[in-house]
């Protein structure tokens, strides 16, 4: 089938598109937006999340027919040109990145987050992270990246 | 393999009725997993989030009808007064994305005996309201669990709503994982204490979540309504105990047998002290 998506806020087209593949399927391997990761394709680690409508969600568990006409917006749209969203630039000076593959995931879960709750708590950080791993950080890197980009914006 | 994607209810139900096999996807929190390991190729997808009188819910005389495709977000965000425990359920689901997604409508359509909203519907006595080309029905959650991940609606059925009462006393919802977030239950509990009404369910340790009418009525008998004080530990244990002899539980990977019915009697005893401590509140309001 045909998928019609806005993705960071350009009108795109996909064609061929099998009916039950996910929303990340389609950014990575049909529309070369490779930022939004896939590890585990079961919802268990937010490396794909992406905003939909506004909303984060795992994109590895939105039908690609369900973005049919939404607003997608991935890591790759949140930096204005060369300059970085203060989320990434934070992980960036705080050192929140090893291998890297988490970060996309984390960057946009922590955007909503500051988005909605401009000075969060550590709890409020800790909770609105719980759905996204990072298998070498052990976190703590984060959640001052987290802290630093709240100071920032 | 088809997608399709009505936008109005009557639209999806001509659907369903010509195509039972269409498999319905909501939140897709269930469908999608199952979609990328290759244990579900159905030959049509039934998208419901296009259809608008899903995703609303309204309150009249007592009762709040919330539309099969709420997301779990709004209800805590939306309705925790209204439903304090089906609120306190839908916290405990996932994480974040999850919740933004994920819908009691799927909860109820995948019917796992895990699913965290279904003690909740078993014990605030929730009616599950269904409909397909043929009328609309009404199936109370104690009769919707049929078995391991069925459930009692028929082929060309989707859910619509579940119509649940607004809270009047007290409400609790406890599961046991291994930590706060992203955990299949263990097991879990739910209570609903209001005037003249006791609502106990338990989850995660039975083939279906399951309502423990003994231990019900024994707290409808025993609890001092009338002069609402602190609750005697015997009375509690007792009912920690009746709950517990309700369950039967397996051993898996999540837990034994033994675990899960020793944990159910704790939850129980805590979230009855919890709920009480509600109930008097409540009761103190409207003195
Ligand atoms: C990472 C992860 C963590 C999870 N954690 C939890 C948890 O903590 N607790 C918990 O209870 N669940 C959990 N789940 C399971 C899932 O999120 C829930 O069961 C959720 O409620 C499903 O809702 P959905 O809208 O996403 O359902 P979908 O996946 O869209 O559908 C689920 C099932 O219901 C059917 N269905 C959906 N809507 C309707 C309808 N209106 N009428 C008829 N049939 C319908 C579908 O055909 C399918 O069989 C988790 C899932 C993931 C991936
Ligand atoms: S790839 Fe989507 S949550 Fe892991
Ligand atoms: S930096 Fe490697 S998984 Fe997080």
């Amino acid at each position: 089938m045909r998928l019609n998506v806005t993705v960071n806020g350009e009108r795109r087209q996909a064609d061929d598109v099998w009916e039950g593949e996910s929303l990340l399927y389609v950014l990575r391997e049909r529309l070369g937006l490779p930022g939004s990761k896939n590890a585990c394709e079961q919802g268990e680690c937010g490396s794909c999340t992406v905003y939909l409508d506004d909303v984060p969600v795992c994109s590895c568990l939105v039908a690609a027919g369900q973005a049919e006409g939404r607003e997608v917006r991935t890591v790759e749209g949140l930096a204005d040109g060369d300059a970085l969203d203060p989320v990434q630039q934070s992980f960036v000076d705080a050192g929140a990145v090893q291998c890297g593959f988490c970060t996309p995931g984390l960057v946009v879960a922590a955007h909503d987050l500051l988005n909605r709750v401009p000075d969060p708590s550590d709890e409020e950080i800790r909770e609105a992270l719980a759905g996204n791993l990072c298998r070498c950080t052990g976190y703590e890197k984060i959640l001052d990246a987290v802290r630093l980009a709240a100071d920032a914006r | 393999m088809d997608f399709l994607r009505p936008t109005t209810l009557d639209e999806a139900l001509a659907i369903k009725a010509q195509r039972p096999d269409a498999v319905p996807i909501a939140g897709g929190t269930d469908v999608m997993v199952e979609l990328n390991f290759d244990h579900r190729r159905p030959e049509a997808l039934l998208d419901l989030t296009r259809i608008g009188e899903l995703a609303e819910w309204s309150t009249l005389d007592g009762t709040v009808t919330l539309g099969a495709g709420v997301p779990y977000t709004r209800v805590i965000d939306e309705l925790g007064d209204a439903l304090p425990g089906l609120a306190m359920a839908a916290r405990t689901v996932g994480s974040p994305q999850i919740r933004n997604r994920g819908t009691v409508g799927g909860n109820l359509g995948a019917a796992s005996p895990a699913g965290d909203t279904h003690p909740v519907l078993l014990a605030t006595g929730a009616r599950v309201e269904v409909a397909s080309v043929r009328g609309r029905r009404f199936i109370a959650a104690e009769d919707f669990y049929t078995g391991v991940k069925r459930n009692a609606l028929e082929p060309d059925e989707l859910i619509t709503a579940v119509r649940l009462p607004v809270a009047t006393g007290g409400e609790q919802f406890a599961k046991i994982g291994t930590r706060n977030a992203m955990v299949i239950a263990v097991c879990s509990f739910a209570i609903v204490l209001r005037e003249g009404h006791v609502g106990a369910a338990i989850g995660s340790a039975a083939p279906t979540p399951r309502r423990v009418g003994e231990a019900e009525r024994f707290l409808l008998g025993e609890l001092p309504w009338d002069a609402p004080a602190p609750l005697a530990d015997s009375l509690k244990r007792r009912f920690g105990e009746l709950v517990a002899s309700a369950a039967t539980p397996i051993d898996d990977v999540r837990g034994s047998a033994a675990y899960r019915t020793h944990a159910l009697s704790v939850l129980a005893r805590r979230t009855l002290t919890w709920a009480w401590d509600g109930y008097r509140g409540s009761v103190r309001e409207c003195a």
